[in-house]
């Protein structure tokens, strides 16, 4: 982000509205969740870890629940339309033809908006580039969990438009 | 059919930014940025890399109107972009380009497969630091729109004439549509 200012103010502001906007019928929470559900599955250390420990600050989990809907989000007590809106969240992360009209119309049909649904497809599709930005160019990254956990009530305070 | 209710008749991206312009803004932004901002790699070579992502990706959207663009920007030797869409390894461009839609070509698989190798090879081809870091972003940025266009099913023109128009516009600047109306 330093290394270029003016590609990174696009792509905070985009996080921004994306994730911590208030004026949204998903919760913080349920959006840093599909954040980092995506970022699981592509492997990225950082945004998992990052995006987890958010998750779980406003979602008040722990790192072990947060991992537990990452590798099988059905069996857990999220809400259904949640599960639909992770489903279609993983198709995206495979491709954007992989989100099957099927998974549309259960989101629908558990009571989905438009908006929930073009913005799980969004954020899906967002974290793919921003785990490819992060893993491509090899930036590192703490390797201890608990460094996010701890940063994550600031994180959640100060928002994406401090980021440098 | 799209899968949300946008305008119709709307093609790809502008249909989604006239839904949802308070996230499209800052995907133009981006785009606006990426493409057509200040970078060591020319415009045409730019929309190059994102019309090669793309197609990868299988986004004919995405690979159609970015393809176009590059025509427009490259002129007499447009044929360069069918010929890298086709088989980059053979195309007649640089071999510090190869080297560059290599790395592109890793990062849309994902982040970890672009290596040192990939790397080096680049920068003894003469890639600098900032070339690098615009062909990574542009690729990962390239994954984002790929999947949000085909993700939410917007509608896909198929007539080439419709898509050297959108690249002529395209050539001008992104600027973000109005807000749909209804």
């Amino acid at each position: 982000m330093e290394y270029r200012p003016e590609t990174a103010a696009p792509l905070n502001g985009l996080a921004e509205i994306l994730l911590r906007s208030d004026d949204n019928s998903l919760s913080r929470g349920e959006r840093e969740l599909i954040g980092t559900y995506v970022s699981y599955l592509n492997d990225c250390f950082f945004c998992q870890n990052v995006h987890g420990a958010l998750a779980g600050h406003y979602l008040q989990c722990d790192i072990d629940q947060i991992d537990a809907i990452k590798a099988n989000f059905n069996t857990t007590d999220l809400s259904a339309k949640m599960k639909a809106l992770l489903s279609i969240a993983a198709s995206v992360q495979q491709g954007g033809k992989n989100v099957t009209a099927g998974q549309i119309e259960q989101a629908k049909t558990i009571g989905a908006s438009d908006k929930e649904i073009h913005d799980t497809v969004l954020i899906s599709a967002a974290f793919c580039m921003f785990n490819r930005y992060v893993d491509g160019l090899a930036t590192g990254s703490p390797q201890d969990r608990q460094f996010y956990v701890n940063r994550a009530q600031q994180r959640a305070e100060d928002g994406y438009l401090l980021l440098r | 059919m799209a899968h949300i209710n946008v305008p119709e008749g709307v093609p790809g991206i502008r249909s989604l930014v006239m839904f949802r312009p308070e996230t499209g803004k800052y995907l133009y932004e981006l785009a606006q940025e990426l493409l057509r901002g200040e970078s060591p790699l020319s415009q045409a070579e730019r929309e190059l890399i994102a019309a090669y992502v793309s197609k990868r990706n299988d986004c004919l959207f995405c690979m159609s109107s970015h393809a176009a663009a590059a025509r427009c920007l490259y002129q007499s030797d447009e044929a360069i972009v069918d010929e890298v869409l086709k088989d980059m390894s053979s195309a007649a461009i640089s071999d510090k380009m190869k080297a560059l839609l290599n790395i592109a070509g890793k990062v849309q698989i994902l982040g970890k497969e672009v290596t040192k190798e990939d790397i080096d090879l680049a920068k003894q081809e003469g890639a600098t630091d900032k070339e690098l870091h615009d062909t990574v972003l542009i690729a990962a940025a390239f994954c984002m729109f790929n999947r949000y266009v085909d993700g939410l099913a917007s509608f896909t023109p198929t007539d080439p004439e419709v898509y050297k128009e959108m690249g002529k516009h395209m050539v001008k600047g992104y600027n973000l549509p109005p807000k749909q109306t209804s």
